[in-house]
């Protein structure tokens, strides 16, 4: 199987022998490719129980939790870099996760689908659908979609929260394309995906 | 089924028997039990059984820790009251402790009368069994003396503490006083401390035996007489925490005993009674009313957090072990909140820590009840600490 395009951006983010903490770490490959390939020592929370009997069967360390509840568990500054792939649309409260991420992680890699992408856009505008996040089970009326964002809404409430963005990538046709850096415009238009890597400002 | 006969040379003065199917293990007043009240005890009998072979470096051994009113033969059939193993599903070849790989060790515990000294031994300063006159113990005091037992198996390092329910309380109590010694730990359907419900459940199953005029103030042994009414139904409270509402609905709802009308009197009309009278009436044949009486005692006093400036998270800071808590979601005895509140210690103190909640409507006991999700994420972190202990895998396990 190969691997999701949003975990390679993701590993290419976490330095060697990091400490990490995956939150939302689905089935656990992200972490075990970090653990595998990044000598990473990694630790995961998730909310699914398929999610996390996966994962501790395949040998990794991680709780069943909420990441809108439990993250308060962690001690400040107790990872070096906290990871939400492809989680932030499925928590109720986006802006108090991204604070707690950069309380607990020295940075925070954050990856999600961008509804601002051409496709989305002409979906809206020609068939008067809904976008939906790809992959999404039922469509705009599945629960676990509770907030689907624009790359351009995403950067917003960055800058909103006085967070700070070391690096952006677009993904799109499944391929990391070049940072973007000021404009946003055509990554908006074009990216399929976006992972970004935030400091505290 | 595999069973180790063979005996390390002791470390300390430990004196190995085996009388009638219960090998057990005694030390003398020169290896007493320091006790958390401040006494002694001295003799002491640890009664113990094993399975699956010790390798050479000895790192391969589980310390299995069992509940309230187990015992400890986890894997095979107890010779005395002939029970069935209790764990069968979770412990021998091929399972998740898979004793063809692993040595097992499980011991009864402090206070308990399947063999280890408890309030049914003879009194070393009297006549007759100790009763009242044993002194209160606690989870600790437990875990000192399966301590004494396992270093005089020769084992350094226990690659594995495991147990359900109290079970899992030693276990915790195990990776909090020994963190060197326990190399991975599963408490399971656990909790760091007793609460004000089960204190209140317990108290009414000590109430039920001290009523019974068979207890006779504990002294029962000499009068050649039992509290089996009391016992049973301390038994019977207790029980009803074991399952879950919905579990008792499924199993039983409003459905008479083999009756077709109510029969307008105090007989057990209703299943749910007399299952109930069945599960009283057959624990008083096989427990101790006094060693009830003090076991449950000792977890009323449990509170971890306690010998750690009441901060749960000290009892685990630089904590080696890697732990994987279970909790179930029906389980009303030690909830899932009470599993989540050792992990989020676990977390707190930045330990290796996995929490796996399985959702069930078995209640407590759904660990000793069929439960595949359980038995494979138990495998799987059984697997991966041994692959981090170095250890082979065994002829029972998947290769692939």
């Amino acid at each position: 199987m190969s691997a999701r395009a949003d975990h390679l951006v993701i590993a290419s983010m976490v330095d060697h022998g990091a400490k990490v903490l995956d939150v939302g770490c689905g089935d656990g490959a992200l972490l075990d490719m970090l653990q595998r390939e990044r000598g990473a020592v990694g630790r995961g929370m998730e909310l699914s129980q398929e999610g996390v009997n996966a994962c501790v069967a395949r040998g990794l360390s991680v709780v069943r939790g909420d990441a809108d509840r439990d993250l308060q568990d962690y001690p400040d500054g107790a990872f070096d870099v906290v990871i939400l792939s492809k989680t932030i649309q499925a928590v109720r409260r986006p802006p108090l996760v991204l604070i707690e991420l950069l309380r607990i992680g020295r940075c925070a890699v954050v990856s999600f689908p961008n509804m601002g992408h051409w496709r989305q856009r002409a979906r809206l505008a020609l068939t008067g659908r809904m976008p939906t996040a790809p992959h999404a089970q039922g469509g705009w009326s599945d629960s676990d979609t509770l907030h689907l964002c624009t790359i351009r809404d995403f950067t917003v409430l960055i800058e909103t929260l006085g967070l700070g963005v070391d690096k952006a990538v677009p993904i799109s046709d499944g391929v990391a394309r070049s940072p973007f850096a000021k404009s946003i415009w055509a990554a908006n238009w074009l990216a399929e995906e976006a992972v970004f890597l935030l400091r505290k400002a | 089924m595999l069973r180790a006969v063979m005996i390390h040379p002791s470390p300390n003065s430990g004196r190995w028997t085996a009388t009638g199917g219960v090998r057990a293990i005694s030390f003398h007043h020169d290896a007493p039990l320091q006790l958390s009240n401040g006494k002694r005890l001295s003799p002491l009998t640890v009664a113990y059984e094993t399975y699956g072979q010790l390798n050479a470096d000895r790192s391969n051994a589980i310390l299995i820790c069992h509940a309230l009113t187990g015992d400890q033969f986890v894997a095979s059939p107890n010779p005395i009251t002939g029970r069935p193993a209790w764990w069968p599903r979770i412990v021998g070849p091929g399972r998740p402790i898979d004793t063809n790989r692993f040595f097992v060790i499980c011991s009864n515990i402090l206070g308990g009368c399947m063999g280890t000294t408890g309030p049914s031994s003879p009194n070393p300063q009297g006549d007759g069994a100790y009763g009242l006159q044993f002194p209160m113990i606690t989870v600790a005091d437990m875990v000192r003396a399966q301590a004494m037992l396992v270093e005089a198996f020769g084992v350094e390092t226990l690659f594995c503490v495991i147990g359900g329910s109290i079970g899992g309380m030693q276990a915790l109590q195990w990776a909090a006083a020994y963190p060197k010694r326990v190399f991975s730990c599963v408490p399971i359907a656990a909790a760091a401390r007793h609460s004000a419900q089960n204190i209140a459940f317990y108290e009414v199953g000590r109430q039920a035996i001290m009523a019974d005029p068979d207890w006779r103030g504990g002294a029962y042994d000499a009068a050649g007489v039992r509290p089996s009414k009391g016992l049973a139904v301390a038994r019977m409270a207790a029980h009803v925490t074991y399952l879950s509402e919905v579990a008792l609905r499924q199993k039983f709802d409003r459905n008479l005993q083999a009756r077709e009308r109510l029969s307008f009197g105090f007989d057990a009309d209703f299943q749910v009674e007399s299952y109930l009278r069945h599960q009283g009436q057959s624990f008083v044949d096989r427990f101790d009313a006094n060693s009830y009486l003090y076991i449950t005692r000792a977890v009323d006093y449990f509170d971890l957090a306690v010998d750690f400036g009441g901060v749960l998270a000290q009892a685990f800071l630089h904590s080696p072990t890697r732990f994987c808590s279970f909790g179930f979601s029906s389980d009303w005895h030690y909830p899932p909140e009470e599993n989540r509140a050792i992990v989020r210690a676990l977390i707190a103190a930045g330990a290796d820590a996995s929490y796996v909640e399985i959702d069930t409507n078995k209640g407590h006991d759904a660990f000793l009840l069929e439960e595949p999700q359980f038995e494979a994420a138990l495998t799987g972190f059984i697997d991966a600490a041994a692959a981090a202990r170095g250890l082979a895998l065994g002829s029972g396990a998947n290769a692939a």
